[in-house]
């Protein structure tokens, strides 16, 4: 244990010294600004705790992103306008949302080209084309023609944006899944007399699962990303995106430097939710433990 | 030695098959004016270099390949009839059993695609299992058994639905020398305890004489039969048969047959 957890502390310590460096460096310009202002002269000793504690710095530095975390999480109540549990729960719905549209349509695009031929002629470069799109040129139209067709509910266009994201992982990956299996495979459910759909639900279905589940963690993140542009572009008040344009559009880093590490870390408990999912279901599927 | 002859009726019929496979250099003649009678309960080796078209024979008989013309029977009837009546199982050279599914699992693959009731599935499992010494080993994984263990489940699944003919397409190729002369041994048992007619493709010389009756021997372009070889030896047979002369004289046969078809290379 101690062998794994070394190198891992040693880069996370490097990170947070670079970190601190960073915030001296950028800080400082402020520190000195106000000391020219007031034409005095300031020793390199009384610069650095100035640069640990401004209300606006350019680079806050991780006490008091952690400190403003915390503030947002533990501080408040979960109901609360500034609770980071209630943005960050609006994300995780939206993230959720979009993340089950993008694998119906992923998983369902992927069968239909699977089984028919032309629809790879058709479909797939329509797919590949839709992901060479930037999201935010994106995003506010389909927002907007959203709100002019009338639907009130932000969640719809937020999961959509969000299903336009994840569901070509899932899609190629399941194209693949299901192509999987080899010529021998096949011959031998022919010399059976298998149907197509038996064939399918035999062979290709349970030989594209650890594709499928490879997929879902790319999926389950870009699915994240795609709800947070979602939430940027609205005047949206909810949502850890939402959250972080606040924090820009008012000036304070701080909140958009807390709702960044609050996505991250939901980002994190996603992956390591699906990679948990994935283990249970390779269990199932009799996978060496 | 009469009783080294005995020939069953026939049940795999081949009359002038012709199978062409057209390929981006042109045609390629897999198989040229193919003449045989296999019998009920032979064991026919195929053997030859590769391109001789024995596994490709082996595919016409399984309808994986479809020659054109009606010039091949199994059972009096076209090779398609014969697999919806089940005639055969088929042996790959890989045991190619799902990592998903558990030894049982697998070899009631071909039970649940032919509808089988669950109560006979699973008395034919345990059956066929306990046939090729795998009793015990139902509930494990693929990985959890040997290469020459899982050949062993995949031959169990090619039994499971009781066809009488079985085809096996190198299936010891990919065994190292020792498994593969423990399965030969075990093969020749379940072959005369069951009384199946199988048809054997390999490019080994002492395996080929060792299990056959009858050995096939091809050459390659275009692919055709050479020699066929009806066996002298018993069907009784230990694995230091393969020290008596008569072995070595078939051994021999064999080899100047393939030799014969190599000559213009």
């Amino acid at each position: 244990m101690t062998e794994r957890a070394l190198p891992i502390l040693t880069v996370l310590a490097a990170i947070v010294a670079l970190w601190y460096a960073g915030a001296v460096w950028l800080n400082s310009t402020w520190v000195y600004d106000q000391a020219q202002r007031a034409g005095t002269s300031v020793t390199l000793a009384e610069v650095i705790p100035q640069t640990m504690s401004q209300a606006r710095p350019l680079l806050p530095p991780p006490h008091q992103v952690a400190a403003e975390l915390w503030k947002g999480v533990a501080g408040q109540k979960v109901t609360s306008k500034r609770s980071l549990v209630y943005h960050g729960y609006v994300t995780f719905r939206g993230t959720m949302m979009g993340f089950a549209l993008g694998i119906v349509l992923g998983v369902g695009l992927a069968l239909a080209i699977v089984r028919y031929r032309v629809m790879e002629l058709s479909v797939m470069p329509w797919a590949i084309i839709s992901q060479t799109i930037p999201i935010v040129a994106l995003a506010p139209m389909i927002l907007t023609v959203a709100n002019q067709i009338g639907v009130d509910n932000r969640e719809v266009p937020k999961a959509i944006i969000a299903a336009y994201l994840s569901f070509f992982p899932v899609l190629v990956s399941m194209v693949k899944g299901l192509r999987a299996p080899d010529a021998m495979q096949l011959d031998l459910l022919r010399t059976y007399g298998a149907s197509d759909a038996q064939i399918f639900r035999k062979l290709r279905l349970p030989a594209s699962m650890p594709y499928f589940f490879a997929s879902l963690k790319v999926a389950v993140a870009a699915a994240l990303i795609g709800t947070i542009v979602g939430e940027l572009p609205t005047g949206a008040i909810e949502g850890l995106g939402a959250r972080m344009l606040i924090g820009s559009q008012f000036g304070e880093p701080l909140i958009m430097w807390a709702a960044l590490f609050a996505a991250a870390i939901l980002a994190g408990g996603l992956i390591l939710l699906v990679g948990l999912i994935e283990r249970l279901a390779r269990a199932r599927m009799g996978a060496p433990a | 030695m009469k009783d080294t002859l005995n020939i069953g009726q026939p049940v795999i019929e081949a009359k002038g098959l012709n199978l062409v496979f057209q390929t981006g250099d042109g045609p390629v003649h897999a198989l040229r004016d193919v003449n045989l009678t296999i019998g009920k309960g032979e064991f026919v080796s195929f053997i030859g270099p590769s391109g001789c078209g024995k596994t490709t024979f082996l595919r016409c008989i399984a309808a994986l390949e479809h020659p054109a013309g009606v010039t091949l029977t199994v059972n009096g009837m076209t090779p398609d009839q014969a697999r919806q009546s089940r005639a055969y199982g088929y042996v790959f050279q890989a045991a190619g059993l799902y990592p998903w599914r558990t030894i049982a699992g697998n070899v009631k693959l071909p039970l649940e695609i032919m509808g089988f009731s669950k109560a006979d599935q699973e008395a034919r499992v345990r059956k066929v299992l306990e046939l090729v010494e795998l009793s015990g080993f139902g509930a494990k994984y693929p990985w959890q058994l040997s290469g020459g263990m899982q050949q062993r489940a995949s031959i169990a699944r090619a039994l499971a639905f009781d066809a009488d003919i079985l085809l096996m397409d190198e299936p010891f190729g990919a065994l190292d020398e020792i498994v593969r002369d423990r399965l030969n041994e075990e093969l020749l048992k379940l072959w005369a305890r069951t009384g199946k007619t199988i048809g054997f493709v390999t490019h080994s010389i002492p395996e080929a004489v060792y299990l056959s009756t009858k050995i096939v021997v091809m050459s390659p372009r275009p692919g055709r039969i050479t020699d066929i070889i009806d066996s002298p030896l018993p069907r009784e047979r230990p694995l230091d048969i393969r020290d008596s002369k008569a072995f070595i004289d078939i051994a021999h046969r064999v080899r100047e047959g393939l030799r014969a078809g190599h000559g213009d290379d």
